[in-house]
């Protein structure tokens, strides 16, 4: 890892340059809301990652209740935090394009009432692995993390009729996207899937070492025991 | 995941006997519902007619708040003495005793909603506009909605340090789509403006898919060492 990462970091590090120089300087103003639109190059793709970050999270949490593999634990804490992060630039880069654009921060839209909802989720989690005493936090961490992944399409189900405000998917069939923001859009997300994936991989390292922590102390406590 | 009627049966009269002798919990409940009916009050005035938009969400949230009091003694009680460590070594499926809390949970939030809605057809001068009867069917899925994930996170907040707080943590966020369910369609009732079919359908897949995630996953939580 040691000499890998610095690689991966300087990497990472030039692609979210160029994505930043092409949502700054390259992708074309929009007609009607001018330079104030370039916050979606980041708000997008951010919000794509971090959906990506809670289905490995999802995904990591059925496996290990399944094969009660540490490591799998290591990927679910990791996807989660990491997640969260991304989740957050969402939910704050959201009203900074639509203060000036809308005229309001916030509104109880659908799309943001139910990012607003995946985000408590998944705080939630992280507190309960906070909380929760060593031994059993991957357990009732796994638990809770099915219990969101199979909250989150009720969520969005739930809310899909609140009036919208929230630009209509603009990607896909009948999209309206200028292909060359499109590209731009593309560029931006794989850069920030690359620094997830880089804090991802530092965070999940660290998760292991820390499980390593804790059962050197377990069996150094039971040996105490038993020596006295 | 296997079943027992039997042992159902018989936590659950244990239950109810307890509550019956002791009346904690419908205490505890319909006191800190009635705190917050009067407190609520304050914030806007009661008796206007537009009061009957916002009575739905406020009588839920009363009722949320007071279940809180009682999930969190449903679990707790059985730490005494090591009663649920026994239940773990004997043989009787831990989903029987799931069940079971989750049965008298029900009824004791039951219970409750049936002492209180009247108080609160008294002091917010409510009165259905629309169909009253369906009242009924909202209440039973969403107090179903209510009991079973916190049951399910009441044993799951047991394992944790200052569980009492954690409870609701865990409880509210996942709770929101029965939430929004039984507020949108407690307001539609009572203002008789839009019809229920959509909320009560939600709370069905509400209630089928987690009723099967905590059965699924009930075992798994209540063993974890």
């Amino acid at each position: 890892m040691k000499r890998v990462f610095p690689i991966l970091a300087v990497g990472t590090a030039a692609f979210l340059g160029y994505g930043f120089y092409e949502a700054l300087w390259v992708a074309p103003t929009d007609q009607l809301q001018g330079d104030v639109y370039r916050i979606i190059y980041y708000h997008v793709p951010s919000a794509w990652t971090a959906f990506v970050f809670f289905a490995v999270n999802f995904v990591a949490s059925i496996v290990y209740l399944v094969r009660r593999n540490l490591k799998a634990d290591a990927v679910a804490v990791s996807a989660a935090e990491v997640g969260l992060v991304f989740c957050s630039v969402v939910l704050v880069t959201g009203p900074i394009w639509a203060r000036p654009v809308w005229g309001i921060w916030w509104t109880w839209d659908w799309r943001l009432t139910s990012t607003l909802v995946m985000w408590l989720i998944y705080i939630s989690y992280l507190v309960l692995r906070r909380f929760s005493s060593s031994g059993q936090t991957p357990v009732l961490a796994a638990a809770l993390a099915i219990f969101g992944g199979l909250d989150i399409p009720l969520v969005y189900f739930s809310i899909w009729f609140f009036r919208t405000q929230h630009p209509q998917p603009v990607v896909g069939d009948g999209g309206s996207i200028d292909p060359s923001m499109f590209q731009v859009w593309l560029i931006n997300w794989g850069a920030f899937l690359c620094f997830g994936a880089l804090v991802f991989w530092l965070r999940y390292r660290q998760a292991l070492r820390l499980q390593e922590i804790e059962e050197a102390e377990a069996l150094e406590s039971l040996l105490e025991v038993r020596g006295a | 995941m296997s079943f027992r009627s039997g042992i159902t049966r018989a936590t659950l009269a244990k239950d109810i006997r307890l509550e019956w002798r002791s009346k904690d919990a419908i205490n505890s409940m319909l006191f800190f519902a009635l705190l917050v009916v009067v407190i609520f009050s304050f914030s806007f005035d009661p008796t206007a007619e537009d009061s009957r938009r916002i009575a739905g969400g406020l009588i839920w949230v009363a009722f949320l708040f007071a279940a809180v009091v009682a999930l969190n003694q449903t679990w707790a009680r059985e730490l005494r003495n090591q009663v649920l460590d026994a239940y773990r070594v004997s043989p009787a499926p831990p989903n029987s005793l799931f069940v079971a809390k989750a049965l008298g949970n029900f009824i004791f939030v039951g219970v409750l909603e049936g002492f209180m809605t009247p108080l609160f057809a008294v002091f917010y001068n409510l009165r259905p506009l629309g169909p009253g009867w369906e009242l009924i069917p909202v209440a039973l899925l969403g107090t179903w909605a209510l009991v079973v994930n916190g049951t399910f996170f009441a044993a799951m907040s047991l394992r944790t340090r200052s569980r009492e707080i954690m409870l609701p943590l865990l409880l509210f966020p996942i709770s929101i789509p029965a939430l929004l369910a039984m507020v949108r369609a407690t307001s539609a009732i009572l203002s008789g403006e839009e019809s229920i079919g959509f909320w009560i359908a939600l709370l069905v897949a509400y209630d089928v898919v987690f009723t099967m995630a905590s059965l699924f996953l009930f075992e798994t939580v209540f063993e974890a060492e």
